[in-house]
């Protein structure tokens, strides 16, 4: 399965909500789109909600540090929610986990915002 | 029955990638691995045929990657090869060096390796080859109990 999305608005902050597989291809391909888009619009907080994410590759890992160092380039901030065990033990090997502002609660996410 | 050996000759091409990933997902819980290891092995046998498929033989329709599993008394032996250039282990630069964890790419070797038992790179001019080992704990194909 690859990736779906939807992306919605709350207190300005865009919950982008993930399902399936962010692999090499069309699931890297769409990720990437999202953020584009989002920041063609002037949207800069991005909160990916990963919660049904069953599965991330090298190549998914890697497009999510180029969505976060693109956002904080633009002066915008990405942070991740909801984290599967397989994904965040990936973050966690990789030692990405610490470089995210990964957080579980969607609530206490968007008020970390600024 | 479980088979000693299974081999696949695949087309450089995506598809590939997901097929592998779905072979070894298949024969590595035929062997016995729990659910956890199946995830570790069919994602190290993806990440290497990525790598077979895009940085060995480049997409190239005329290369091909080949795919050999092979249950011996104690370990799931996975062979892929490539037709490119030949991969210098010595050349990938560690990701998890302070430099290089905001790089976009290179974590697929060190996953394969963070997954796997033992993982050996054999570069030639002919291509690379990369044996992923994994361990096994039940039954050996020959009816043996594996050691651990």
């Amino acid at each position: 399965m690859t990736l779906k999305t939807s992306t919605r608005q709350v207190d300005g902050v865009n919950i982008v909500d993930c399902s399936g597989r962010i692999t090499l291809g069309e699931g890297s391909v769409i990720l990437r789109d999202i953020v584009k888009d989002l920041l063609s619009k002037g949207q800069k907080k991005i909160l990916l909600n990963l919660g049904d994410v069953n599965y991330i590759d090298s190549s998914g890992i890697g497009e999510l540090v180029s969505a976060y160092t693109t956002v904080r380039n633009q002066g915008g901030e990405l942070k991740l929610l909801n984290l599967t065990k397989k994904v965040h033990d990936l973050l966690q090997i990789t030692k990405l986990y610490t470089v995210f502002d990964v957080k579980d609660d969607e609530a206490g996410a968007v008020k970390a915002f600024r | 029955m479980t088979p000693e050996r299974r081999s696949f000759t695949l087309d450089s091409t995506l598809e590939t990638v997901d097929n592998a990933e779905q072979a070894a997902s298949e024969i590595a819980a035929e062997n016995g691995f729990g659910e956890e290891e199946v995830l570790q092995i069919a994602m190290a046998v993806r990440e290497a045929a990525v790598n077979a498929v895009l940085h060995g033989n480049a997409y190239d329709p005329a290369k091909k990657v080949s795919l050999d599993f092979e249950r011996t008394a104690g370990d799931l032996v996975i062979t892929i090869r490539d037709q490119g250039k030949g991969l210098d282990p010595a050349k990938i630069p560690d990701p998890l060096a302070p430099e290089n964890l905001l790089k976009t790419s290179g974590r697929g070797i060190f996953l394969i390796r963070s997954f796997m038992d033992d993982v050996q790179i054999n570069p030639s001019t002919a291509g690379t080859e990369i044996k992923l080992i994994k361990h096994v704990h039940g039954p050996a194909a020959d009816g043996k109990e594996a050691s651990q």
